[in-house]
């Protein structure tokens, strides 16, 4: 006794019509049920969406801050807890040991000293406080990955010849030039003067943190001659060819213990940052967050699913009469079970959608620490969650309301 | 033909511990085109019989061929199939679906038979007619009168043509007059050929019936012809 495709059909579709009225007629009820699922709903997809933004963002980052350059650093990145004084202790790494960089490295493309301060920049009426005012090489426009807007970098011969100008990042040229090309106009930074040579294209900002648009640059002699030549400076290096990174990773530290006279047996006093300690730390970051996303979703969705398990049992006993008409009529075991799951999985689907229209607003707001959007996926997989809770959290009170012995249930008052 | 060939069937429920013996070695047989009363006070054993007719239940013992098909060993799901094409009930508290109006009501015994929609439109339009209801078929339970409704179950029963129509106390929620009036409706349906099984406790409303199974204590006490048939009038 074969069942055809269409009496499924026709039984889904009862099915659908049964559960809609019964939710319609339950629905202060049906609603704070679904709450359990709201809750897991949401947390599902702003996990989903902060992984999202974490990944976008740390992927922008990276591509900003270049896979195949090296930083030359007194401070490790990442790591070294509590060894905080040991790096604070080290010798800063000076314009010499550049030099010495400079001189005798075979597998770098370009290399520039790195000098920052943060200060105060005027254009006439106009200021722009706290903007990162870096002395670097002509070389940083390929260590930092730099495309000019309008205008052009300073060459070699005004890098080494520490021209007073300036090179600036496109926020700094919206704040302090709403209305005008900033092109061969002279700031005031700090209390130095400084003619624009160019403006930089816009980059973003580091995970959604640190501006990167918010900078001047500066040739790295007239940095220190405005701003002091006494500063501690990192180096940054590209490598020739990333396939050599380890390598040139290696002639970089020859040359730096050289350089800084560390003894053959001594460690370290400084510090080759790279990229993939990003990576390293991006993943224990994201990890952190999956984690607790994870926990918060499963914990809710737990709470969830128990009552919409609740309120079936709740709705099979109210309806017994009704499954034993339904049962007197012809209804099999498969058809009730088939008419119970689809109205938990309806009830808990009900959840899952008021979970992603809550999260979308909230989606918006987490936009504004990291770039992101709700991904399409995460919709996809909590309305699939919301589904599958349902029917799992469904198939007890159905499986109890199918095997009701039709006589009892038709007595039922 | 018979239509329902029970032989020596018993029924025994375990209430506790004390066995319950509801029927007791019964056999009855009834034809195609009949119009047969069950009757008898409560504990008699009438409702397990109607449930045993119905394929509600299963007996303990004994052989109910429905139509030639063994009953008596059928699983859920094929007495199922034989509620939903064999028989209609019509019950003495209606037992429609509240939500539903009056067409899906009727519809419903078609979804479960696997009629497509537009089939099953038709044919419940055509019985809720049938039952001069036509009317009323977007009216939900609560928005008709008792004998609106119990004509609805009837339209409800009639649907899928069943071999019989097996009525628990039809008239039992009306009053007089309504009563009358579904009576008048199953001796219509009597007359076009439909085989009727009345459960009852009323002599009146037994003698509607050409034939009356009398039980008493889980046994048949009577099964005779009755010889002065109350004929209904329709109003």
């Amino acid at each position: 006794m074969g069942m055809r495709i269409a009496d499924y059909a026709y039984e889904l579709k009862e099915g659908l019509a049964i559960s809609f009225q019964a939710i319609r007629a339950n629905k202060m009820r049906s609603v704070l049920t679904t709450l359990g699922i709201v809750i897991g709903i949401v947390s599902v997809t702003l996990m989903g969406t902060a992984i999202e933004g974490l990944s976008r963002g740390f992927n922008d980052s990276i591509s900003k801050i270049g896979a195949d350059v090296l930083y030359v650093q007194k401070w490790p990145w990442f790591g070294g807890e509590g060894e905080w004084w040991k790096y604070r202790n080290r010798k800063d790494i000076k314009i010499q040991q550049f030099n010495a960089v400079e001189r005798h490295a075979t597998l770098i493309k370009s290399a520039t000293p790195l000098c920052g301060t943060r200060a105060l920049v005027k254009y006439k009426g106009q200021s722009s406080e706290g903007v990162l005012t870096l002395g670097a090489n002509d070389q940083y426009l390929e260590t930092g990955g730099i495309f000019m807007d309008i205008g052009r970098f300073f060459n070699q011969a005004e890098s080494d010849g520490g021209r007073p100008i300036c090179v600036l990042g496109s926020e700094v040229a919206e704040n302090l030039f709403p209305n005008e090309t900033p092109l061969g106009k002279t700031i005031r930074i700090g209390t130095s003067t400084f003619r624009i040579i160019g403006v930089m294209e816009k980059q973003g900002s580091l995970l959604g943190l640190e501006s990167l648009d918010n900078r001047i640059i500066v040739p790295i002699e007239a940095f220190f001659r405005r701003f002091g030549a006494y500063r501690g400076i990192q180096i940054s290096v590209k490598a020739a060819d990333i396939k050599n990174l380890d390598d040139t990773k290696e002639e970089l530290r020859g040359i730096l213990r050289k350089a800084r006279h560390v003894p053959p047996t001594g460690e370290d006093d400084f510090a080759i940052n790279q990229q993939e300690m990003f990576i390293q730390t991006f993943n224990a970051i994201g990890s952190v967050v999956a984690g607790i996303g994870l926990f918060i979703t499963a914990l809710s969705l737990f709470v969830g699913a128990i009552g919409i398990m609740n309120i079936m049992f709740v709705s099979v006993t109210e309806r017994t009469k009704e499954i034993g008409i339904r049962k007197a009529i012809g209804a099999k075991r498969g058809t009730i079970l088939l008419q119970f799951l689809v109205e938990s999985a309806s009830l808990s689907l009900i959840g899952g959608i008021i979970g992603i229209i809550i999260s979308y607003p909230l989606s918006l707001l987490v936009n504004q620490i990291l770039p992101t959007s709700m991904p399409l996926s995460v919709v996809g997989i909590a309305i699939l969650i919301s589904i599958i809770v349902g029917v799992v959290s469904g198939f007890l009170p159905a499986n109890r309301a199918s095997k009701l012995n039709p006589v009892e249930a038709l007595r039922y008052e | 033909m018979n239509v329902i060939n029970i032989r020596n069937i018993s029924k025994t429920y375990v209430m506790g511990t004390e066995a319950v013996h509801a029927l007791r070695d019964v056999t009855v047989q009834i034809d195609r085109g009949e119009y047969v009363a069950i009757m008898g006070p409560s504990g008699s054993g009438k409702s397990t019989l109607m449930n045993m007719l119905g394929c509600l239940d299963t007996p303990t013992s004994g052989l109910y061929e429905f139509n030639g098909a063994n009953v008596s060993e059928m699983n859920d799901n094929e007495l199922a199939r034989i509620r939903n094409k064999e028989i209609g009930f019509v019950f003495q508290t209606f037992n429609l679906i509240p939500r539903s109006d009056a067409l899906h009501n009727v519809e419903l015994p078609l979804i479960y038979g696997g009629v497509n929609a537009h089939e099953r439109k038709r044919l419940a339009a055509e019985a809720l007619n049938h039952v001069n209801l036509g009317d009323r078929m977007h009216h939900r339970p609560n928005e008709l009168s008792g004998g609106q409704r119990q004509r609805v179950a009837i339209a409800r029963a009639l649907v899928t043509k069943p071999s019989i129509i097996l009525a628990d106390e039809p008239t039992g929620n009306l009053d007089t007059k309504t009563g009358d009036e579904i009576m008048a409706l199953l001796e219509e349906l009597h007359h076009q050929g439909n085989t009727i099984i009345l459960v009852t406790h009323e002599e009146y409303i037994a003698e509607h019936a050409h034939r009356i199974i009398r039980l008493r204590d889980g046994v048949i006490e009577k099964d005779e012809i009755v010889q002065k048939r109350v004929i209904p009038t329709v109003a």
